[in-house]
């Protein structure tokens, strides 16, 4: 799971990120040339744009207000996000607006009376980072992933009511033993859950990503929550049946969505790198499984999820980069021997409990995540270059 | 925690300075667009600047360089020091001011994947070294991929960062290496006191990061145990935050966390016989160490609040030294040849002089270390202790058993042991880390 702190971290960071390449200013630049000037005609029927196409850098968009409103002209990323802004240009006055920009699809939108969603024209900053045609095994991979997610979500829910009726009717040790099972579909695809953000924090929140002020009854849910009652508390309370609804609920939130996330053959790369830094730091600690101590199985679908991203990508990534390829085969199958000598049955989920697993033991498990980790790093390259 | 005894001569040891095409320019900041300093470097100046001002105003004597003020101190010029040369930088080198020590397993059991993982470091420490980013740098690439280099010593200065590796024990059971193990590479016995910790000991291989800004040491360890996930793992490994030793006597000798001046008498890096006789290793081989030196290194806790609380007089009979400038027993300056009489039988200078150990002579690196504190409320605390020499037997080993009756020992306790063979230095471009060994044997 992702801490909420965490998230919130990384909004920061973001943001900080943008205004760092966004930063605006009056300041006519003559060395970007006409090339890069975009005249916007704005009216107050119209958003016209002299251009569609522009070179990714410094880019000036000069607006002229032919309307009867005072508007705004805005420069959005593809999910909205603002590049840059101006306001309160009114009518028969022209304002510059600059930013720097990456190659990418951008849109332009005029705003006259500054309300609603504005009038928006799609253009495009060309060059620099390549938009190369997408291999069309790379368009398989995405597919074929994309109903694995599916398919992944689709498994869990059951999984998850057996886990869920079983807090309701009180039964601890039923529960105990459908829990880990429950969280396996959910662990394999983890990134593509996270990425709607909001249903992460309601499913896979940990004791730790609450802040001070949040009530450990009133704002913490998911199986987290359950975990501790069940492993830590040995109480079911109607809280709990109230928590496991809320789960179920939650979930299948997760499954309708999921097959609408945003997934591109490097979001898969990357993907396939984050699941190995959720057993970095979650679960080679001990902290995803605290009261349970059934990290491991979180561990190996994480493993098993890194590695479904990988088997897809292959054939573009060993063609690009042999070694890389070579050296993942190796590393992927070195964990998995490692983590096999912690479960009786290959077949089975029933790993040993982490508290019983000692500091040296996992260090080795630690030593070959790392080993995995740093060449993973570079498969989204691999698959893009 | 040992002195050593001291001769006069003053021939420059040429390989420490021979220049090569390499760091040329070196001396320049990482951002190889700037030759004004770095805004981090001008902090750090300014931060010197204050610590002066401040000790000045509290009538403080002591100045913290000598020479010309005008100058600045080596640490100050942020230099380069050359990475190739006979013997490997970092042993008879000016000491710099930070350490950054790690070990590690080497996991893989593929040679040629070894080979090049030392070539890979090889070619690595050699930009570092020279202040330049790793691979193809920290910024600037393939958007999809993370950088090369990790990126914190981006503007920062060479800060005469030393790379210095070395061969454990341990590591000459793997690859067919058995027979290349150097009788002098021996397992350090028991001694006296030892309360050692097996995750702060041994290792396969060691590096140490020596430089004068520690983040460049820090970025150097951190980007070789980057390049070696999958073939090696971390061990163990330890800052250093304080040199305690000196390789250059014109500068002031550094005091160890209890307050003394240790290691005045250690060997300078100009003195070309000392160093000779008892450093580097010659034709007694094998041959792979003809050019190299074996080090010790030792992780010395020290219980820091008992010895704050011992008298001025018991702590100076126990070093045999005074506290304030340093002076052997009956002697007025600190660099009078001690002498040994005058001192307590179990002096600490006096047991670990040459003269109660068959003339036995280290040359030390060491640094002091503080790592917070023990969950008891005490300094975890005291000397990481680096000893170079040409052969242990002769070297630390009658030293440190001499040492066993040392009064010291009620306030320290060594925690971490390590011995590794250094191989000798890189010669060129073409050259890597333990060449001699992996192509002459087998």
């Amino acid at each position: 799971m992702r801490a909420v702190r965490l998230s919130v971290v990384t909004a920061a960071a973001t943001a900080a990120a943008l205004t760092a390449v966004t930063g605006c200013t009056e300041k006519s630049d003559a060395a970007a040339g006409d090339e890069g000037v975009i005249a916007v005609t704005a009216t107050d029927t119209k958003c016209e744009v002299s251009t569609k196409e522009f070179p990714a850098g410094h880019v000036e968009i000069a607006v002229e207000n032919k309307g009867s409103k005072v508007t705004e002209v805005y420069l959005l990323f593809p999910d909205d996000r603002i590049v840059t802004e101006r306001e309160n240009i009114g009518p028969g006055t022209s304002q510059k607006v600059t930013a720097e920009v990456k190659a990418g699809d951008y849109r332009i939108a005029c705003k006259p009376g500054m309300k609603g969603k504005g009038i928006r024209q799609d253009v495009t900053a060309t060059g620099g980072g390549k938009v190369a045609k997408r291999d069309p095994r790379l368009d398989k991979a995405v597919a074929d992933y994309r109903a694995y997610a599916q398919q992944q979500a689709d498994e869990t829910l059951p999984k998850a009511k057996v886990f869920a009726e079983a807090v309701k009717a009180g039964d601890i040790e039923a529960a105990k033993k459908a829990y880990a099972d429950s969280r396996i579909g959910w662990e394999r695809t983890e990134p593509v859950a996270e990425s709607f953000g909001d249903i992460d924090p309601k499913v896979d929140l940990r004791e730790d990503g609450l802040e001070e002020g949040q009530d450990l009854e009133k704002d913490w849910t998911g199986w987290h929550r359950l975990e501790r009652s069940l492993w830590q508390d040995k109480k079911l309370t109607d809280r709990d049946s109230e928590l496991a609804d809320q789960l179920i609920t939650d979930l299948t939130d997760w499954q309708k969505r999921v097959g609408r996330a945003e997934i591109t053959p490097t979001s898969m790369g990357n993907g396939a790198k984050e699941l190995l830094d959720e057993v970095a730091t979650g679960k080679v600690t001990g902290e995803e499984e605290r009261y349970s101590h059934t990290d491991l199985v979180d561990f190996k679908a994480n493993v098993e999820g890194a590695e479904k991203s990988y088997e897809l990508l292959k054939p573009v990534a060993s063609e690009n980069d042999a070694a890389l390829t070579k050296e993942l085969d190796t590393q992927f199958a070195a964990l998995n021997t490692l983590l096999d000598k912690y479960r009786a049955d290959k077949n089975s989920y029933e790993f040993t409990s982490y508290d019983k697993v000692g500091k040296a033991d996992r260090k080795e498990l630690s030593d070959s995540v790392n080993a995995l980790a740093e060449p993973l790093s570079k498969l989204a390259a691999a698959v893009v270059k | 925690m040992t002195d050593t005894t001291n001769s006069t001569d003053t021939t420059n040891t040429t390989e420490a300075t021979g220049q090569t095409d390499e760091s040329n320019g070196a001396a320049e900041t990482r951002d190889s667009n700037s030759r004004t300093p770095s805004r981090r470097s001008l902090i750090g100046w300014g931060g010197a600047g204050l610590a002066l001002g401040a000790a000045a105003a509290g009538g403080a004597v002591a100045m913290t360089r000598t020479g010309d003020d005008a100058e600045p101190t080596a640490a100050e010029s942020g230099a380069a020091v050359a990475f190739h040369g006979v013997h490997q930088a970092g042993i008879a080198t000016p000491v710099q001011d930070r350490l950054h020590f790690a070990t590690f397993d080497v996991k893989t059991e593929d040679r040629a994947e070894f080979v090049q993982l030392l070539k890979d470091w090889t070619a690595a420490a050699r930009r570092m070294t020279a202040g330049q980013a790793v691979g193809e740098g920290a910024y600037g690439g393939l958007a999809e991929a993370p950088p090369d280099d990790t990126g914190e010593a981006l503007g920062l200065k060479p800060s005469r960062l030393t790379l210095t590796i070395g061969f454990g024990p341990s590591l000459f059971g793997k690859f067919g290496l058995e027979g290349e193990r150097p009788e002098a590479l021996v397992d350090l016995p028991k001694f006296a006191g030892d309360n050692l910790d097996k995750n702060r000991s041994g290792g396969d291989l060691c590096v140490q990061a020596c430089a004068d800004d520690p983040q460049v040491a820090v970025h150097a360890v951190r980007n070789l145990a980057r390049i070696g996930f999958g073939k090696v793992v971390v061990r163990w490994s330890q800052l250093g935050f304080g040199k305690t030793s000196s390789t250059t006597p014109e500068e002031q000798t550094p005091r160890n966390l209890m307050g003394f001046k240790d290691g005045t008498r250690n060997i300078a890096g100009t003195e070309t016989d000392r160093l000779k006789k008892f450093v580097w290793v010659e034709s007694e081989g094998p041959s792979w160490m003809t050019g190299g030196s074996y080090l010790v290194a030792r992780r010395i806790r020290m219980n820091i609040e008992t010895w704050d609380r011992t008298s001025l007089q018991e702590q100076e009979d126990i070093f045999g030294r005074d506290k304030g400038e340093g002076a052997p027993v009956g002697k007025a300056k600190e660099r009078d040849e001690p002498f040994l009489k005058a001192m307590k039988p179990d002096a600490h200078v006096r047991l670990a002089h040459p003269d109660s150990n068959n003339g036995a002579t280290l040359l030390r690196r060491g640094y002091s270390f503080t790592d917070g504190t023990d969950g008891l409320g005490r300094l975890d605390a005291g000397l990481f202790f680096l000893a170079y020499q040409r052969d242990v037997r002769q070297g630390f080993i009658p030293v440190q058993r001499s040492l066993a009756i040392d009064p010291l020992n009620e306030y320290i306790q060594h925690v971490g042991s390590a011995i590794f063979a250094i191989p000798p230095g890189v010669r060129d471009t073409g050259d890597w880390w333990g060449r001699a060994l992996f192509s002459e044997e087998a």
